[in-house]
């Protein structure tokens, strides 16, 4: 009994705030669109009852998804975005992991410390932090300023509203999502299996590839899932930081929304998203297994 | 200072004892004199909760989801008209509203195309989209005799192309650029065809000058106008003057107009409206009718440098305010002012796509 109570309340959460969510997203999807509140049809009509709900399934179909297919704009916003959530990831994972093996390697007692400045930005207000990298990037701003000054650039580079200017956005927000999970692999990790490398021949160097690396695997994994998936449907920092060219879903879908007035499109474009995010996660997960069902 | 500390505590405690009556109004941002706000609380004694928005878009989201919770809104006449097709709001009770008699007829037969014999709305503010420009800069490029009236300025390609290193700005609304295209090309269904081809004609106008377009936003023109980062742009009436005050108080030898184009220029209405569940209709048509009090919406139009729909306040406007033909334009503009209508559901997807691919290329 305590057992059933144990396994129901992690399936009573998913149910409640993902499955119920998402249904409701496919049914908007698989709806057509209408002038209306909400703009979209069909509607539940409960007064109808058996009759109702039968001619409410029948109004559905999947024209919406259909639609997605035919114009170019789609896909490649989809494509565009899984590029700059896979490089902005890699530069993510690059600055994430020198810092939380430095932090792992650092005294003890130093270590709450500089954990506490790892988590120090989420303090100030996201939107705050985006809108400071502005003032940062922009032409007559810190960082060209800094540069004039130093005689390293003689014409102000053009950063903001450029694709770069996502990728530091990116990279600066979700930072810290790749940190700690790195962070606690390699806290975890033996010393002793270092000094055993060593003793048994290894450099450092390739005590680094043979041993921290691939005991590290595990976090560096759950760091990238943690940056990768909310880069992918990321709206705000491409809208503040990037150009009028950047093109990504988040925004598409925005459009669709709020421009457009069309649900239905929007909720097939997330649905969309959703899968082209499901597919990795299970792919990830199913090699795991594998691999622990091998080593069991 | 303990003493009125005390009694401050004092009047909370009582105001949360009694139920307060509230009113929440939902407005544009920098859109009022917030003096105004105050004294509404005062002479009615209802508590105002005034929250702001900045775009058409997110409103008309709000609305067609339902359930808000504001009591008083001010979509833009295009955006209204659908909404009333949606069945976001309630007709006004026209015996709550006795100042409804200080309206301007002028403008109320205008904004009977989106709400015909205004039962839904009242007109609050409305404006022109047209040029801001900075009239140094432009005559330093294009000579003296530059018309800075001209639609030309911004879609003449060779002018564009003089002015492109100078910066040019357009508004990120798609609804008020291509009419304005359309009306520099004579185009002859009209600046408010919606047909594929005038959306095409307008397209073939707009990418003409697109490389010397630095970009396409709303908010930004401001102070990129009033502080010389660009030359020239196509914004709202009322931003633009906000530019040129802001421009002539830094004293930095920016002088920024506005025109209204020669070619014909748009006029667009923001209404007030109370949603069909909106918590407390009763206090909504207070909050209107306070509004329409000649007074206060002179004192609003003092402040934002828009023009009014409220016949009754003209005497009580500053002569910088009624004497500016930018804001209240002469006989001869207003013929030359014209009015769109909402571009519906399959238009409206050809639109924003249009405006994707100008905007991005894709």
């Amino acid at each position: 009994m305590r057992r059933a109570i144990l396994i129901a309340i992690p399936y009573v959460w998913l149910l409640v705030l993902f499955l119920i969510p998402f249904v409701i997203v496919i049914k908007i999807s698989l709806s057509d669109t209408a002038l209306a509140r909400p703009p979209y049809f069909p509607q539940w009509d409960w007064s109808l009852g058996w009759q109702g709900i039968k001619d409410f399934f029948r109004e559905l179909d999947f024209e919406n998804f259909v639609f997605l297919t035919t114009d170019s704009l789609y896909w490649k916003a989809y494509l565009s975005s899984v590029k700059i959530a896979v490089i902005s990831t890699l530069l993510t994972l690059l600055v994430g992991f020198p810092i939380a093996y430095g932090m792992a390697r650092a005294p003890e007692e130093w270590r709450p410390t500089l954990m506490m400045l790892v988590i120090l930005p989420f303090w100030t207000s996201f939107l705050i932090r985006v809108y400071s990298w502005m003032g940062i990037l922009s032409q007559g701003g810190l960082l060209n300023s800094l540069l004039l000054s130093l005689g390293i650039i003689s014409e102000p580079l053009i950063i903001l509203n450029t694709d770069i200017a996502v990728y530091i956005g990116i990279t600066y927000t979700y930072l810290p999502f790749m940190i700690l999970p790195v962070y606690a692999a390699l806290e975890k990790l033996d010393g002793s299996l270092l000094e055993a490398a060593e003793d048994l021949g290894c450099s450092r160097t390739s005590a680094f590839w043979l041993v921290t690396l691939p005991l590290s695997k595990q976090g560096v994994i759950a760091g990238c899932f943690l940056v990768f998936i909310p880069a992918m449907g990321e709206f705000v920092i491409p809208s503040l930081l990037g150009g009028s060219q950047t093109l990504m879903i988040g925004k598409v879908l925005y459009e669709e929304f709020f421009s457009n007035r069309d649900w239905p499109v929007a909720s097939a474009v997330a649905v969309v998203l959703l899968l082209i995010l499901v597919i990795p996660i299970v792919l990830f997960q199913r090699n795991e297994q594998k691999q622990r069902e091998a080593e069991g | 200072m303990k003493k009125t500390l005390i009694s401050m505590t004092a009047v909370m405690a009582l105001g949360s004892a009694a139920v307060a009556e509230e009113v929440h109004v939902y407005n544009w941002s920098d859109y009022i004199d917030e003096e105004l706000l105050a004294k509404f609380e005062e002479e009615t004694g209802i508590d105002l909760i005034y929250d702001v928005f900045d775009s058409n878009e997110l409103l008309e989201t709000k609305m067609l989801a339902g359930g808000s919770g504001y009591d008083v809104v001010v979509p833009t006449g295009t955006f209204l008209q659908r909404q009333i097709i949606a069945g976001s709001f309630q007709k006004l009770d026209m015996s709550k509203l006795p100042n409804a008699g200080n309206l301007w007829d002028v403008i109320q037969k205008r904004t009977d195309v989106y709400d015909p014999a205004g039962e839904y709305s009242i007109n609050y503010m409305w404006g022109t989209t047209g040029i801001g420009a900075n009239v140094g800069k432009v005559k330093e490029i294009l000579g003296e005799d530059a018309e800075l009236n001209s639609l030309s300025l911004i879609f003449d390609p060779e002018k564009a192309q003089k002015l492109s290193a100078c910066g040019i700005h357009l508004l990120d609304a798609p609804t008020e650029v291509i009419p304005a295209a359309l009306t520099y090309a004579g185009w002859e269904g009209g600046p408010d065809d919606h047909s594929d081809a005038a959306l095409a004609k307008a397209e073939e106008v707009i990418m003409a000058i697109r490389p010397y377009i630095q970009k396409f936003h709303s908010s930004e023109l401001i102070n990129a106008l009033a502080n010389g980062d660009i030359c020239l742009a196509l914004g709202w009436s009322g931003d633009i003057l906000q530019a040129r005050d802001r421009a002539a108080e830094a004293a930095n030898g920016v002088e920024v107009t506005y025109e209204v184009p020669k070619e014909g220029a748009l006029m667009w209405f923001d209404q007030m409206a109370i949603p069909v569940d909106a918590p407390n209709p009763d206090a909504a048509h207070k909050f209107l009718n306070f509004i329409m009090d000649p007074e206060n919406m002179a004192a609003a139009s003092n402040y934002v440098y828009y023009a009014n729909g409220n016949k009754a306040s003209q005497e009580f406007l500053n002569e910088d305010v009624i004497g500016d033909t930018a804001i209240y334009p002469d006989e001869a503009t207003l013929e030359n002012l014209y009015t769109v209508t909402p571009f519906e559901g399959g238009e409206q997807r050809s639109l924003t796509r249009l405006w994707t691919k100008i905007k991005s290329g894709t």
